[in-house]
């Protein structure tokens, strides 16, 4: 009788979360997996279509471009944006004036709404007078196109990227940093260690699972890129910088193909979950 | 700590022998308080300082600079080249201008409604959810739990699509509760506020039970008060994230008079001038540079409480 009333108090307490999450979190990956095997136009009736949404996706002319520079954003963005948040972390713990100043400004442009970033580098990718350019004339550098040259469009994505999104990484490695034992750098000091020995045998394997665990979520974050294209290049020029979400989010919200769409996110999800196994496996091996 | 202190103390010393102004050392990193106080460890300190200052400002505070004189500078000097560093003749029409052109008076008003309705909803269900997964533990808990954490490893863009497909369904296009209740099924706001009720101890509750007080005024009563440091951890980031968010109201608040800021921005940008698009752009972020300023230590603390042990 007691246990009854305990789990029906619990229940009354969970019945709105359970709710929300069946309805719009369980549901959905459900719904993604049956999308992918029907014709969904949201006007007629869904039509069951076997592996054609597949088919459809696969024979999209865009579609091996999407994932090569899916690829290739994401290889960028990590040379970018997972090394650069460690080194100047490494550097800003050393730091002994003006750490709260360093720290407010370069977590700032996450505090901004992405839109903001977007549509202020916009500008400064401007070819004419936009600040980029300008900076570059005035150190008599030639003029780069960067959003309209497919070499240079890829690459002014992840500067914006990296741009708007390295603070919280380096707070987060920050805090690590602040973490490891000072006693540890006075014996390796002791030994003998110099500063690149020091960080090699011991900043790095004191931050290993957490350098590992931010290399996944990086991975993840940045295989769904979708603002920076869909607002700096539509995808252009020649496709350049069509990412696989930006195509899905093509297929589903443009082509009314939510079908195609929800496939492409099928294959998405396979790969992105690869690696989200990959992450928790890490996790555990840390609690463990 | 003690032996670091003694270190930093006798660093100090050795530094005051070779200059008045040695660099004060609280706690050890990889390059000790000896060698950061030798006369070259000095000079590369105060040079590695000076470039990071530098660096920092320009790579961080000068586009805003440059987004704030943007604003106050007239169509013709801004296409003018070279640019100029300070705006010849500042003038704030711009602002003005963007407001109207961009609506951002309602436009401002609808992302406020959408940000605090958000977070009361996703607060009163992400609260009870918790405090009955820890507190009341119910039969399959774990497995509850289990699953909201699970939803996390789906990525947001994957599920957009399914999402979009069963707010039509629902016929919650241009609602607000289509924003609220999917922010509500938030897995790692329910497993914060469950790690942190789980550290109340038990004695607390037992002797509120013993008191005659029910679950409602225990949650009410003890747990809510002492919780206060992550409530509001989870209540900025709740905001913040609302208030940032880009894509899913693109999709499902599409009527002009229903937009959020963001949305409302990147439609109505390719049909302003330059500078009424920065006057719209400082307008949109000056009220997260406030929040920023005022909870900076909350959001600093929450980033890595929520990333390092979660």
């Amino acid at each position: 009788m007691q246990l009854l009333r305990r789990n029906l108090t619990a229940y009354g307490f969970l019945c709105a979360a359970l709710a929300c999450f069946t309805v719009f979190a369980w549901y959905p990956m459900v719904r993604e997996f049956i999308l992918s095997f029907q014709k969904t136009d949201l006007i007629n009736e869904p039509i069951w279509v076997g592996l054609d949404n597949f088919t459809t996706a696969f024979l999209d002319p865009a579609f091996g471009e999407a994932w090569l520079n899916t690829l290739e954003f994401t290889l960028l963005a990590l040379l970018c944006g997972y090394a650069v948040p460690f080194v100047v972390a490494l550097v800003l713990n050393e730091l002994r004036h003006a750490r709260a100043y360093l720290r407010f400004v370069v977590y700032l442009p996450v505090m901004l709404p992405p839109i903001v970033a977007v549509l202020l580098f916009r500008w400064f990718y401007d070819p004419g007078p936009g600040l980029f350019n300008q900076v570059l004339d005035f150190f008599g550098l030639p003029a780069l196109a960067w959003l309209d040259s497919s070499s240079t469009a890829l690459i002014s994505l992840v500067i914006v990227s990296t741009w708007m999104n390295m603070g919280s990484a380096t707070l987060i490695y920050l805090a690590a940093l602040q973490n490891i034992p000072p006693e540890l750098y006075e014996a390796a000091e002791l030994d003998g260690a110099g500063i690149f020995k020091r960080i090699r045998h011991v900043t790095i394997p004191q931050t290993r699972l957490i350098l590992l665990l931010m290399l996944m979520l990086q991975i993840v974050a940045t295989m769904q890129v979708f603002i920076e294209p869909y607002m700096l290049t539509g995808g252009g020029p020649e496709n350049s910088t069509v990412t696989v979400a930006y195509l899905m989010f093509q297929n589903a919200f443009t082509l009314q193909d939510y079908g195609s769409a929800g496939a492409l996110g099928m294959m998405l999800m396979i790969v992105l979950l690869v690696f989200a196994a990959f992450q928790l496996r890490l996790t555990r091996e840390d609690k463990a | 700590m003690i032996s670091v202190g003694a270190r930093a103390t006798t660093g100090r010393k050795r530094g005051r022998k070779r200059s008045p102004k040695p660099i004060e050392v609280q706690f050890r990193t990889i390059v000790s308080p000896h060698q950061l106080n030798s006369r070259w460890g000095r000079r590369i300190y105060w040079l590695v300082l000076a470039t990071v200052l530098v660096v920092f400002t320009l790579a961080f505070v000068f586009p805003l600079y440059w987004m704030i004189t943007g604003a106050l500078k007239t169509p013709e000097e801004l296409a003018q080249m070279p640019p100029t560093l300070v705006p010849a003749d500042p003038t704030p029409d711009a602002f003005f201008e963007a407001w109207d052109l961009f609506d951002i008076g309602t436009l401002l008003a609808n992302t406020a409604y959408y940000s605090l309705g958000g977070w009361i909803v996703c607060m009163a269900v992400d609260v009870s959810a918790a405090y009955a997964l820890s507190k009341l533990r119910p039969m399959f808990g774990n497995v509850i739990l289990g699953m909201m954490l699970a939803t996390l490893m789906i990525p947001a863009m994957v599920v957009l699509i399914p999402l979009y497909v069963t707010v039509v369904d629902l016929g919650l296009l241009n609602n607000p509760w289509a924003l609220w209740l999917p922010a509500a099924a938030n897995g790692f706001n329910i497993f914060l506020l469950k790690r942190f009720f789980d550290s109340i101890p038990r004695e607390l509750i037992e002797a509120a039970q013993i008191d005659g007080a029910g679950p409602v005024r225990i949650l009410r009563s003890v747990v809510l008060p002492i919780s206060r440091p992550i409530l509001g951890v989870v209540s900025i980031f709740t905001i913040v994230t609302s208030f940032k968010d880009f894509v899913w109201p693109l999709l499902v608040m599409t009527d002009s008079d229903k937009m959020t800021i963001s949305v409302g921005l990147s439609q109505t940008a390719g049909a302003v001038t330059q500078n009424q698009v920065m006057g719209g752009l400082l307008i949109t972020s000056i009220p997260m540079i406030i929040v920023f300023f005022i909870f900076q230590r909350h959001i600093m603390a929450g980033l890595t409480a929520g990333s390092i042990k979660g």
